[in-house]
């Protein structure tokens, strides 16, 4: 059993997750309404939407092309023909009195999604991933006793995906999670916006003695934030075995985590929302997807994650952690590209935003945002922009991705109002100025913090202006070194004598003498030739 | 098979009609009698049939049409708000929803 | 014009108000005037005439401007299960009592703009649910041959209006022959066409897979003529075939091969389903519709016998199917965002609940009753994906009868309209006098009542022709030739 599956109390944890995924469609899934998140309450809530009698829904091409390239992108079946089901319940912000989802046919079947937990390598099958139509909302602050229903919502499509129960912690289950929003907002399909709701999580936890059969599963619903996952999991995890431990039995149940107390409670659950009642829309023929149409998608796909990440290990001779961490998202991976092509020095550039990049810009932006996913989104949405800057053939980006960047540059402007940075061209000109020796790591970091700062712009430029040109001058340098010779004789007999530090010393004297601006290689060279001779 | 008060209650519930006794009292025969002609239907072997879900399929392949994605509509929220029961600051008011 | 205005079909209209020889406004104002005499006959819901004669008015614009629209300043009247901007649209229910759509129905919206003048809406059953008109929440139709007499259902009121002379057209819907079965109790013509030709947006749906708008009138020509303004692709029913504009007059007329003048028929084949004339068929319905056949005959129109094995079948299928989509089509009436909401409730589901027990009739709530079992847990395999796989059976008999006829012909209903009252208090029995349409229904078919002379009580009987997907032409065709050879379809009511 892997580490990452260590048992609690002497239980086997077991975790899926169901994923609702906001598409990043113009508008809603069987109507023409806009999707735009925070409109005034109904203003965008069409006669569709509002289920007035008489109105029909007609599917949105653009939530289909979503789901086709979802399914691509995790190896799935993207299903030739899939059926639309009326599930049936009543509630006030359901306005058809029936959800159109996808039941015994949903369009993208099986895949499975890869990632890391620390430095071990999981992959986690997935059961479906289908098209459904999202409810409106429920205000319920006071109206005289009542709630106020906002229909805006109801109708904007969602993905919903769903994994097999091969998760075995709360760990796993966040870093399945990260990946697949990674993921989605790889492939354009969803903003990832969670405080807006446009990437949710259910996790449903069960638990079991090893070797025994699925216990019981309680699913925490709406967890809006990956912070939080880990801590409800554990409790759910603590709270069953508690209950199981006492001889209590688990009822199946949907439960909402509370972040203050730390704790879940059990929703006061929809009567006889058992039976739904499923049957195939009449109003919606079966969506047949041809295999020319899959294709069509596959070519509009940007390189996956894990493909780039392979290339960077095989072409620039990235380790497998540096590759993966040059395409946590795609805004980075161009980044990382544009600095390697202008320095030609992958490792040395994946270095420089392993460190200072990401440190600084996350930083900054953790100190701004409070939810985990933010960080990834606009540190994405801020290499993006900057990656658009650079772009020089605009025509080539998607429709969709445009589209994607365009929704992005307000957190972008905001970061950039938060901090000024480095462009991708600027960090690749720092990198090969230390590769051809100009200057020392020290120094650089001394150009960087002037691109930061915005300071200066131009590598070269700062460099003259703070003198941090390493000498190669060796008249100069033979000079310096005589002088440090002659001043340190007890150095030079130890040296003699066979003491190897006394070198050291004598090295540490002449970058003193030469203020740390010559090149230390040529110093050692230079001083074992004159006390070798 | 015969359905008893108790399932005429349960589909009441499922399908949020309230029925009176009375009509609890009536609707029992009157479902029963037509499950009686429902019966010569569950005899017919209909195994290797496909459902017909949508008529048009039993002669030619029907497609879901789809259009594309543009934003259509504007706002016409007091149009579509002329018959509503119950409406403050643009929204629909019901019975406190709890979760 | 030697007839009376009312007694003039739509396409006689047309040619009056091009030739000048009436104004629509006229027009207008002497249905008007007849609609309000005919009050108690409950044909309609609501009438508004100074929209009607605002409209007649600007018709009357159009035809001096020379415009030559075949529909131009004709009056009709829609069924209320049709959404309308600017009149109350009911659908026969408490639960819509008032409400206003914000937008006009597809078929509607062409009828208008084809410069027809809608004088109001039609009474109905209650969502389309019934075959009496008698499920209506304001108050049944009578039956202008006999007011003891029901007129039929569901769209009772659209064939009452067009039987007592009130409009010379009016639109219905046909979910299991809620169109074929009052056009043959009336006396009138009534087409419904292939599921998908006319778009269901903006017709309150009752049974999705099943519902289909068409059209009553005096004559196949004019049904022709309603039907080729109203039907067409419309992007917004997904379920709308997508077909060019069809010009059914054109194919009414379109000469068969081999047609003579005397035997316009001559070559085509008209099968007769066994199953459709059982003993139990009563004498006086069969013999108007053996004197029907006999006529076609006469036209150049061969017999042949075929057989829809499962037509008996054709009862549970549809009240499986019908009931099951209507329980999920009707859960938008709950009180939330139009239409009725109780006065007094305590919580939401209360409200719920209330809302719909005194929104819904009894007739409404069995089906929803009904609907809500079959589909739920444990039953659906059982009533609702075996019913849907027996309809595809039906559906391929008709297939297999169509390669040995081109039209299939027999009675539309058991026996002439009944007394007001009957069947009130066994609903199964009402169901079962659906048998001859049921199946047209569940396969999507195109089908017609023609009038063939009257039975019993002097009630009249109707001829039922049904085609094959997509031959509303070849309907037509036939019904139209038998019109021109006799006159079954121009006797009214006494007193009309």
């Amino acid at each position: 059993m892997s580490k990452n599956s260590k048992l609690v109390r002497g239980y086997e944890v077991v975790i899926g997750l169901e994923n609702h995924v906001q598409l990043s469609t113009e508008s809603k899934i069987f109507s023409g309404s806009s999707t735009a998140f925070g409109a005034a309450p109904n203003t965008q809530a069409s006669a569709v939407d509002l289920a007035l009698p008489g109105t029909l829904p007609v599917l949105n091409r653009g939530a289909v092309e979503r789901a086709i390239r979802f399914g691509l992108s995790v190896g799935a079946k993207v299903a030739p023909l899939s059926i639309f089901a009326r599930k049936n319940y009543f509630y006030p912000d359901l306005p058809k009195g029936y959800q159109i989802s996808q039941y015994e046919i949903p369009v993208v079947q099986g895949g499975q999604i890869e990632f890391f937990v620390g430095d071990e390598k999981k992959l986690v099958k997935l059961t479906r991933a289908h098209l459904e139509e999202d409810a409106g909302k429920s205000l319920h602050e006071d109206y005289h006793g009542q709630s106020g229903i906002d229909l805006n919502r109801a109708g904007t499509p969602l993905l919903e995906i769903v994994s097999e129960p091969e998760m075995r912690s709360g760990a796993e289950a966040v870093e399945y999670a990260r990946t697949l929003h990674a993921l989605v907002m790889w492939l354009g399909i969803c903003d990832g916006n969670m405080q807006e709701g446009s990437f949710r999580c259910d996790v449903n936890v069960s638990v079991r003695k090893p070797g025994e059969p699925f216990g019981t599963r309680r699913e925490i619903k709406n967890l809006n934030s990956f912070r939080y996952m880990i801590d409800a999991v554990n409790y759910e995890v603590n709270w069953q075995i508690d209950r199981i431990e006492d001889g209590l039995e688990i009822q199946q149940a949907t439960v909402l985590y509370n972040p203050d107390t730390g704790e879940t409670r059990a929703m006061r659950t929809k009567e006889d929302a058992a039976d739904y009642r499923y049957f195939p829309d009449p109003d919606l023929p079966p969506l047949m997807i041809s295999a020319d149409w899959v294709e069509r998608v596959r070519g509009e796909m940007p390189e996956l994650p894990a493909v780039m990440a392979a290339r960077f290990q095989e072409v620039d001779g990235l380790p497998a952690y540096d590759a993966t961490m040059m395409t946590q998202s795609l805004g980075i991976a161009r980044f990382y590209e544009a600095a390697r092509d202008r320095s030609g020095q992958p490792k040395l550039v994946a270095n420089w935003m392993m460190g200072e990049v990401f440190r600084r810009t996350k930083n900054t932006l953790e100190n701004q945002e409070k939810h985990g996913d933010t960080a990834l989104r606009s540190l994405d949405a801020h290499f993006e922009n900057l990656d658009r800057l650079l772009s020089q053939d605009k025509s080539a980006l998607t429709a969709d991705k445009l589209a994607r960047i365009d929704q992005r540059t307000k957190q972008i402007t905001l970061a950039q109002t938060i901090y000024s940075a480095v462009l991708p061209d600027q960090l690749g000109h720092l990198v090969s100025r230390i590769a051809d020796g100009t200057i020392s790591n020290n120094s650089a970091k001394q150009v960087f913090e002037a691109l930061w700062s915005g300071e200066g712009a131009d590598v070269d430029a700062i460099i003259a202006a703070k003198d941090l040109q390493q000498s190669n001058d060796t008249g100069e340098l033979e000079r310096i070194l005589d002088e440090v010779l002659a001043a340190n004789a007890k150095s030079v007999e130890e040296f003699r004598a066979g003491k190897e530090k006394a070198f050291n010393a004598l090295v540490g004297q002449a970058m003193k003498a030469t203020k740390g601006k010559a090149n230390p290689a040529a110093v050692n060279e230079l001083l074992k030739k004159k006390l070798g001779g | 098979m015969a359905l008893t008060h108790d399932d005429v209650s349960r589909i009441a519930k499922l399908a949020r009609l309230e029925l009176s006794t009375d009509e609890q009292a009536a609707l029992l025969p009157q479902l029963n009698g037509f499950f009686s002609i429902v019966e010569q239907m569950s005899a017919v072997d209909t195994s290797g049939v496909d459902p017909l879900y949508t008529p048009l399929s039993a002669v030619q392949e029907v497609a879901l049409r789809l259009r594309d994605d543009r934003v259509t509509e504007t706002d016409q929220r007091e149009l579509n708000q002329r018959s509503a029961p119950a409406v403050e600051d643009g929204l629909f008011l019901v019975p406190k929803v709890i979760e | 014009m030697s007839a009376p205005l009312h007694h003039l079909g739509v396409a006689e209209l047309g040619r009056a108000l091009r030739a000048k020889q009436v104004s629509s406004t006229e027009l207008t104002q002497h249905l008007l005037a007849r609609v309000a005499g005919a009050k108690d006959l409950g044909a309609f819901l609501h009438v508004d005439p100074d929209l009607a004669l605002s409209r007649a008015a600007a018709a009357d614009t159009r035809l001096a401007a020379g415009e030559a629209g075949a529909l131009i300043g004709v009056p009709l009247a829609h069924k209320d299960i049709f959404v309308t901007r600017d009149m109350p649209t009911t659908a026969g229910s408490k639960m819509l009592a008032g409400y206003l759509s914000p937008f006009d129905a597809t078929v509607v919206e062409r009828l208008n703009a084809a410069g027809t003048i809608s004088l109001g809406k039609l009474n109905c059953d209650e969502f389309a649910m019934g075959s009496a008109n008698e499920n209506s929440a304001f108050f049944p139709a009578l039956n202008p041959w006999d007011r003891t007499r029901v007129p039929g259902g569901s769209s009772g009121g659209s064939a009452v209006a067009v039987a007592a002379g009130l409009v010379p057209a009016t639109t219905g819907t046909d979910t299991g022959g809620s169109i074929r079965q009052p056009a043959s109790f009336s006396g009138i013509t009534g087409i419904k066409p292939t599921y998908g030709v006319c778009s269901r947006y903006g017709m309150i749906a009752f049974a999705s897979s099943l519902d289909q708008a068409g059209v009553f009138a005096r004559s196949a020509e004019d049904c022709a003529l309603l039907l080729s303004a109203m039907s067409g692709f419309d992007e917004r029913d997904a379920t709308s075939v997508q077909q060019p504009p069809q010009d059914f007059a054109a194919q009414m007329l379109a000469v068969r091969d081999g047609a003579t003048a005397a035997q316009p028929l001559k070559g085509l084949r008209i099968g007769l389903p066994k199953e459709f004339f059982p003993a139990a068929l009563s004498a006086d319905v069969n013999g108007a519709v053996r004197a029907g056949l006999a006529e076609l005959e006469k036209l150049g129109a061969t017999l042949v016998d075929v057989s829809l094995p499962r037509t008996e079948l054709a009862i549970p299928v549809y009240y499986i199917i019908a009931p099951a989509e209507a329980s999920s089509n009707l859960s938008r009436f709950d009180g939330v965002k139009f239409g009725h909401r109780a006065k007094s409730y305590g919580n939401l589901i209360d409200m719920y609940e209330k809302t719909r027990a005194e929104g819904f009739g009894a007739e409404v709530k069995r089906r929803i009753m009904i609907g809500s079992y079959v589909l739920s847990h444990g039953y659906y395999d059982a009533y609702y994906l075996q019913a849907q796989k027996l309809r595809r059976m039906i559906a391929d008999d008709f297939q297999q009868a169509f390669q040995h006829c081109d039209l299939i012909a027999g009675p539309v209903a058991p026996t002439v309209a009944w007394k007001q009252g009957e069947g009130a208090d066994d609903p199964v029995k009402a169901y079962l006098a659906d048998i001859f349409t049921l199946p047209g229904s569940l396969a999507g078919l195109p089908g017609m009542s023609v009038p063939v002379g009257l039975g019993d009580g002097g009630m009249p009987v109707g001829l039922q022709l049904l085609g094959n997907y997509f031959k509303e032409g070849t309907l037509l065709h036939a019904a139209h030739a038998l019109q021109q050879a006799t006159d079954w379809h121009r006797q009214h009511p006494a007193g009309v």
